[in-house]
């Protein structure tokens, strides 16, 4: 195995500016671990070793003064953020050989700062799932132990960096598919605040909860990453017309004395495995001892969080996959010449999409529909309100809230495959930002029974930078005691 | 279970359809299931939502964005259909949509 791929982007990117080692170099390094280890890891739908290895080499060619610090580091790009001309499948049949004619706004800045773009990662089925088991592909496997989840829906892009593939990844997060696969798999992911990163070119699953964001090894990383790709975007009507947080001085910086932290009591308790809760209290002390001042608060309104995520996210569901129509794009099944297009529709939808994605659209074109509209949508609404006025209440006292990510650690896979309700719980402690539109990261804080726990930071609209002060300062001890990022703790793994 | 439950399997059937989804008999009995268990988990959030709470279907005060009338370069028709099933003439082919006889 190469040294190369357990460095940090940080670190390759100034390797590479200073000429003592080239893109290429770095980006053959990752291309060579995928194809040791992806067999068994499954992180990747498509790997362009071409294109990436053109890149480096345009990268190399164009390096210099005032470029980007990720100039000429590799990337894992999410298969739900199209790339031109390259394979974009959002884990569904029914867009598999889609080769989409643009590039997202995410992918535009990516290659505008110089970034190699390795593939497309795998994940759950239009981002619908909490372990990657949906991806009409096969599943992930975790790094930590290949007979367990690496989390969802971007199982993918967290296993590629647990797995040393790629120091970057993009994951996309609408209910906390970028935290729940950086807490089970020891790495660090942040979902920023709604509208601070384009939408524009990013498959839609529901458009009031998805945000693109950045995912790597270390709290700097992320904040780098952040840097690249956060910022208005004319493309995107919802795109925040504002400065973007300095989240890259945040993170250097990570101080947090003086700051207020507030622990959400609705966030703990049952449910919540003894080993994450005792990482969740290490984590607390030891911002304590940074000097942060430690405060429980109260969000009543968080217990109907999962009851309304999960009928606002498959209403827009239903909605946004309406386009998947068998007309312009994608799976075409059952045109024989006497079928009409509506027969021509349902039998390719039924074809092309796998069990979760039809019982969500099911689910949202039900509560949606004549008669249950305000028994369930409209309830569902309501609940948004009182819980961003949670959040509005919460941050009068504190300058961010904290919880565990998730309540507990990586599951096996199979284990909840066909239990949907008990699947939706891995998501209880993410999903109340995502209705908000608040910034949240999860960064690692420590193993339990050899499994990675994740610690989730929550900050107010547009205040990103407090993420990456708070979680620079935790990450700074938590690598003291543990000689380097969680991820160099990682077994051997077993290849296929 | 059936006196009890909030969905009915013949109402996810006329649901599915609506939703342009031609579901089997054994996919509608096993969905039809699993979402009077979803709806019953949800349904929790009837208890919370009063009167006088508003509704908020965004988390940001959304105006309508315009940009002048400017045309721009966009896809070529090329473009435009290369990921289509089937087209013709520069125009995306598809099944008869008026009932016509084929």
């Amino acid at each position: 195995m190469s040294d190369l791929i357990k460095k940090s982007a940080a670190e390759l990117g100034s390797l590479i500016s200073q000429g003592q080692v080239s893109s290429r170099e770095v980006t053959q390094a990752h291309l060579d671990q995928i194809a040791a280890t992806d067999p068994t890891i499954n992180a990747f739908l498509f790997i362009d070793n071409e294109g990436a290895l053109a890149q480096a080499d345009l990268a190399d060619r164009t390096k210099g003064e005032g470029k980007s610090p990720l100039h000429g580091v590799p990337l894992a790009l999410k298969d739900v953020l199209t790339q031109k001309g390259v394979p974009t499948t959002c884990g569904s049949k029914i867009l598999e050989g889609w080769r989409p004619p643009y590039d997202s706004t995410v992918v535009t800045r990516l290659k505008d700062s110089g970034v190699i773009i390795l593939g497309k990662t795998n994940m759950d089925e239009f981002a619908m799932g909490s372990s990657t088991e949906n991806s009409a592909f096969g599943p992930t496997r975790n790094p930590w132990d290949t007979e367990r989840i690496p989390g969802g829906s971007g199982g993918g892009s967290a296993a590629a960096l647990a797995a040393f593939q790629a120091p970057l990844a993009i994951g996309t997060d609408t209910g906390g598919s970028i935290r729940q696969p950086a807490a089970v798999t020891g790495t660090v992911g942040v979902k920023p605040t709604y509208g601070g990163v384009s939408r524009y070119g990013l498959v839609a699953f529901s458009s009031s909860l998805d945000q693109a964001g950045p995912c790597a090894r270390t709290v700097l990383d992320t904040a780098l990453l952040h840097q690249v790709i956060a910022g208005y975007d004319p493309k995107d009507a919802t795109s925040i017309n504002a400065a973007v947080p300095d989240v890259v001085a945040a993170a250097q910086r990570s101080d947090v004395k003086g700051m207020k932290i507030g622990v959400v009591k609705e966030l703990s308790g049952d449910g919540y495995e003894k080993g994450v809760a005792d990482r969740f209290a290490e984590s607390l002390a030891i911002l304590e001892s940074q000097g942060a001042e430690i405060i429980e608060v109260s969000c009543p309104n968080f217990k109907y969080a999962l009851g309304a995520y999960y009928l606002i996210a498959p209403s827009e569901a239903s909605s946004n996959l309406a386009r998947f129509d068998a007309m312009r794009y994608g799976l075409r099944v059952g045109d024989d010449g006497s079928r009409s297009a509506e027969e021509v529709m349902s039998l390719t939808r039924a074809a092309g999409f796998g069990a979760e994605v039809k019982r969500r659209i099911i689910l949202g074109t039900y509560a949606l529909s004549a008669g249950y509209y305000e028994a369930f949508y409209g309830s569902a609404q309501k609940v948004r309100t009182l819980i961003t006025r949670d959040f509005a209440a919460a941050y009068q006292k504190v300058d961010v809230l904290v919880s565990p990510t998730t309540p507990t650690v990586a599951f096996k896979i199979g284990a909840k495959s066909d239990d949907p309700v008990s699947m939706y719980l891995s998501d209880v402690a993410t999903i109340p930002v995502n209705l908000a539109g608040v910034a949240s990261m999860s960064l690692p804080a420590g193993l339990s029974e050899g499994l990675p726990v994740g610690f989730q930071i929550i900050a107010p609209a547009m205040k990103d930078d407090r993420l990456y002060q708070v979680g620079g300062a935790l990450e700074r001890e938590l690598h003291r005691q543990w000689n380097g990022p969680l991820t160099h703790q990682i077994p051997e793994l077993q290849v296929r | 279970m059936a006196s009890n439950s909030r969905i009915s399997r013949e109402e996810v059937a006329r649901i599915a359809a609506l939703a342009r989804i031609s579901l089997g008999e054994q996919e509608l009995n096993h969905l039809a299931g699993q979402i009077d268990g979803i709806l019953d988990a949800v349904a929790v959030v009837q208890e919370a939502a009063g009167a006088a709470v508003p509704a908020m279907s965004h988390p940001l005060e959304i105006t309508n964005v315009t940009r002048p009338d400017v045309i721009l370069p966009s896809l070529t028709p090329d473009q435009a259909l290369s990921g289509a099933p089937a087209s013709e003439d520069s125009r995306f082919r598809v099944p008869q949509i008026l009932g016509e006889e084929a």
